[in-house]
């Protein structure tokens, strides 16, 4: 018997790739579930056309690019990337909208760089930002939570609706949706209203808005078990949720009337997810555990600056992305001390 | 037995960065007693079989050798002596193939066993305390002794750490933290009096301040067969400290870690920073050596994995070939897929099974697809970091993978590439499945072979320089000579040389001139001729008359 010269070594744990994407859609299941709810089927439209055409495009891009579609396809990414756009992206979103977004995430911002490993920004967050700067009529009207609404959709009204854009005829539009309440708060402090007054807006919950703070913590429970199954560690969200929290807590008790307290900013909007589950994207971030510190922080202190100063309501998918670009650097200057040799 | 735990003070333990909990897999073999393997037919013996210069024969092909006889002469100061297993008939000193991760072959010295396995004359020194430490290094030398943990280091020069440097501790390393292997465990179990014994002889030879024996965790009646053995002589002379089970712990730096808390400088051994690092197996290889004159020619080699029908622990004379071993194991199953000499980790595939065993090989590991893990296809990186978290010796994989590669050689370098000990945790946790070690392996061998051509490139270039620096030379020095010699002429004033020569030359004419006159302007040779020839001349002359007239 001859055998091949093979280099140790010679096992291998566990670990492989489709696993932990799998994982992290596993982990986004309570949230997707709890939008469902929530924001009704549009939800569930909007992961069936990104999904399909996060695979299409991905598919199709390999074939042209003449790499393995399946083995590719299977490795769960643009699966887990057109989730995560499509639980970002408002319910009642027309289906092209949906279709673009997950179909440039793919193949202008992975597939073009090389795919899985070689693409330097976030796929899902630079889809959104695509859709945010390119339409942002549609981006900005969002499905109004259970309770704030004065009708609900069927699936099929809802499918129909996402199709061809027509409602039923007794159903206005403004019956379905409604402001964001990271929208609102901007909005109305932007009229020199107090924040105790915008809290006092029907849309408004215990902590952030009505029906958002209930998705952030679904988000945070898949959150956490990812952190519990060691797919992330917790350096990412620590940092993001630590430092946004810590200088929204600045501002608000230096002039608590203009600006929000901590709770808020980490209760609305797309603090959790992005913490969580974007920003712990390890092709695009930062790898060593101290740059994941820097990552993080920087990209907590980027979302208050562009939810406070900015001209969007939020600021998740913009700070990614502004980290990302920085994560090369940040990788350059955290490289940890090796054994044997001197500190400092 | 609660005594014996406690042994020593309890030990500070220190962590190092990374590592691997695994499944151990240990079960399959611990529980077998060391055997003797069946005296086999043929022995073939590496004459490298540590790191170092090979030893030199000092048989030739038909001699009868004696068990223990010395047949390898070490070559050099990094070498150590190789001796015949058994007696018998050296038949061949030739290339053999031999266990090396290249697959290539290397001199080997082969001897036919007479079955009589008769020893030659044995030297032991009981009273091995009264020696100096240079006659113990001597023997240890002598014996051929080197690390039986894996790397093969000749372990007397470990043993000499130089007049001027203390050695503050000796750590013994019973870790044995790579999957499978038990055979260290095995050891401790049976023969625990004679890794003291090894363990207090090489004390002696380093006079150490400390002796610590460091045991991971999951091996708890090796721990208590050391400790019963501790309490049979003078307990506080060696400390013995059981340490997290934490893949790679046997390494010598993570151990010294573990337990000092100190590091070994990068580039540097453990003797920098006043530890020595010895396994037990080469401890209980120096008590043989020097209390019972046995050089080193046997070694526990552990048996195991699912390819291998019984596993089990055998006493193996060096240079057995693995084949015999595996059938006393009862064989291989049909399901073998890859033979490994060493553990899973960090053991290198045998090409076939006729290969010896060596001094430095503990394992035969015997391996099914069942036993290799999760293996999707290979993957691009996806930067998961998994790998930095992993690492032993706090690098950066990923950067390493990626700059080895790109065959950025340079880059490599400044990530510290040669602080890798290829412990292989990376590659294992890797959910892309990369072989990361191999990239660093090619990008070491690589660095090496560049160094050696820019070596080789700089000699030539030296030389050459040396040759036009010489040709620039003698052209100087004939210059010179020319200089030199115009100069003397020089010297000499010109006016003179010329009316001297004038003056020669007048002088030259005179006296021919003075000839001249002396001898008459007669031309000499129509004196004394004989009657013929005047008789030709008056002949010659009345012809020239006659001819004369005519006209």
């Amino acid at each position: 018997m001859t055998n091949p010269v093979i280099s140790s070594p010679h096992i291998h744990g566990p670990a492989n790739v489709s696993n932990v994407m799998l994982r992290v859609a596993y982990a986004l299941l309570p949230a997707i579930a709890g939008s469902l709810w929530l924001f009704g089927w549009g939800v569930l439209v909007n992961l069936l056309v990104a999904i399909t055409a996060a695979l299409a495009s991905e598919a199709a891009v390999l074939a042209l690019r003449r790499r393995p579609v399946l083995i590719t396809l299977r490795d769960g990414s643009a699966l887990l990337t057109a989730m995560l756009l499509a639980i970002a992206l408002p319910p009642l979103a027309p289906w092209w909208l949906v279709a673009v977004g997950s179909a440039f995430a793919i193949v202008f911002a992975k597939q073009l760089y090389g795919g899985l490993g070689f693409n330097p920004f976030n796929p899902a967050m630079a889809g959104y930002v695509l859709l945010l700067v390119s339409f942002p009529q549609e981006m900005t009207s969002w499905a109004a939570p259970a309770g704030l609404r004065s009708a609900d959709l069927g699936l099929v009204q809802t499918l129909l609706y996402s199709l061809s854009g027509t409602l039923p005829t007794d159903i206005p539009p403004d019956a379905l949706t409604s402001a964001t309440v990271l929208d609102t708060m901007k909005v109305q402090l932007g009229m020199a209203h107090t924040v105790n007054e915008i809290r006092n807006s029907p849309i408004f919950g215990h902590l952030g808005g009505q029906g958002w703070e209930v998705i952030n913590g679904l988000v945070l429970l898949g959150g956490l078990w990812l952190l519990w199954r060691r797919v992330i560690t917790w350096h990412v969200p620590v940092a993001v949720l630590g430092s946004l929290a810590l200088i929204a807590t600045l501002f608000h008790l230096i002039a608590p009337e203009h600006y929000a307290g901590p709770l808020f900013h980490l209760a609305s909007g797309g603090a959790m997810l992005g913490a969580f589950f974007i920003a712990t994207d390890p092709v695009s971030g930062a790898t060593s555990p101290r740059g994941q510190l820097v990552f993080g922080i920087g990209m907590g202190l980027l979302i208050f600056v562009i939810r406070t100063w900015g001209g969007f309501p939020d600021g998740v998918a913009f700070a990614v992305l502004l980290m990302n670009m920085a994560a090369p650097t940040i990788d350059y200057y955290t490289q940890p001390r090796v054994y044997g040799h001197n500190r400092g | 037995m609660s005594t014996l735990t406690n042994s020593a003070a309890p030990a500070r333990l220190w962590k190092f960065h990374g590592g691997l909990h695994l499944p151990d897999h240990k079960a399959l073999s611990c529980e077998q007693a060391i055997a003797p393997a069946a005296l086999p037919k043929r022995l073939v013996l590496p004459l490298q079989q540590h790191i170092g210069a090979p030893a030199k024969p000092i048989v030739e092909v038909g001699e009868r050798v004696l068990k223990g006889q010395i047949i390898g002469q070490p070559d050099g100061f990094v070498s150590a002596a190789l001796h015949a297993p058994t007696s018998g008939t050296v038949v061949a000193i030739e290339e053999r193939p031999v266990p090396h991760p290249s697959g290539l072959s290397a001199p080997c010295i082969v001897i036919d066993s007479d079955g009589e396995d008769r020893w030659v004359e044995r030297q032991p020194h009981s009273h091995w305390a009264g020696l100096d430490p240079s006659e113990l290094r001597n023997i240890i030398r002598e014996a051929g002794i080197v690390g039986l943990g894996g790397a093969g280091f000749p372990s007397f020069i470990k043993l000499n750490p130089g007049a001027r440097t203390e050695v503050d501790t000796l750590i013994l390393n019973a870790a044995e933290c790579e999957p499978y292997i038990t055979c260290d465990d095995r050891l401790m179990r049976e023969r625990a009096d004679e890794v003291i014994a090894g363990a207090r002889i090489m004390r002696h030879a380093l006079h150490a301040r400390r002796v610590v024996i460091g045991i991971e965790d999951n091996k708890p009646q090796a721990h208590a067969a050391l400790g019963a053995a501790l309490a049979r002589i003078d307990r506080s002379d060696i400390e013995l400290v059981q340490v997290p089970t934490r893949y790679p712990t046997g390494g010598e730096k993570q151990l010294i870690k573990v337990l000092t808390g100190k590091e070994v400088p990068s580039q540097g051994l453990p003797i920098d920073i006043s530890v020595v690092c010895h396994n037990v197996a080469t401890a209980a290889a120096v008590h043989r050596a020097v209390e019972l004159g046995e050089p080193l020619i046997t070694r526990i080699v552990t048996v195991t994995g699912r390819g291998v029908a019984q596993p089990r622990n055998l006493e193996v004379l060096i240079g057995t070939p693995v084949d015999d071993l595996l059938q006393q194991c009862g064989g291989t199953t049909p399901t073998l897929s890859r033979l490994v000499l060493g553990g899973p980790l960090m053991g290198i595939t045998l090409q076939h099974h006729g290969l010896p065993v060596t001094k430095t090989g503990n394992c035969i590991l015997a391996l099914t697809p069942g036993e290799f893990g999760q293996h999707g296809p290979v993957r691009n990186c996806i930067r998961c970091g998994e790998c930095a978290r992993v690492c032993p010796a706090n690098l950066l994989p990923q950067q390493l993978y990626w700059h080895a590669r790109a065959k950025d050689f340079d880059k490599v370098q400044d990530y510290n590439l040669f602080d890798c000990i290829e412990c292989g945790c990376c590659a294992y946790v890797c959910p892309t499945n990369l072989p990361l070690v191999q990239y660093y392996r090619y990008a070491k061998t690589t660095i090496w072979s560049q160094a050696r051509d820019k070596k080789k490139a700089e000699l030539a270039r030296e030389r050459h320089d040396f040759r036009l620096e010489r040709q620039e030379r003698e052209k100087a020095e004939r210059a010179a000579k020319l200089a030199k010699k115009k100069a003397a002429l020089e010297e000499s004033p010109a006016t003179d040389s010329e009316e001297a020569k004038k003056a020669a030359i007048k002088a030259a004419m005179e006296r021919a001139k003075a000839k001249h006159e002396a001898a008459g302007v007669e031309p000499k040779n129509t004196d004394n001729l004989t009657p013929e020839q005047q008789r030709q001349i008056d002949e010659v002359e009345a012809r020239r008359a006659a001819a004369e007239k005519e006209e």
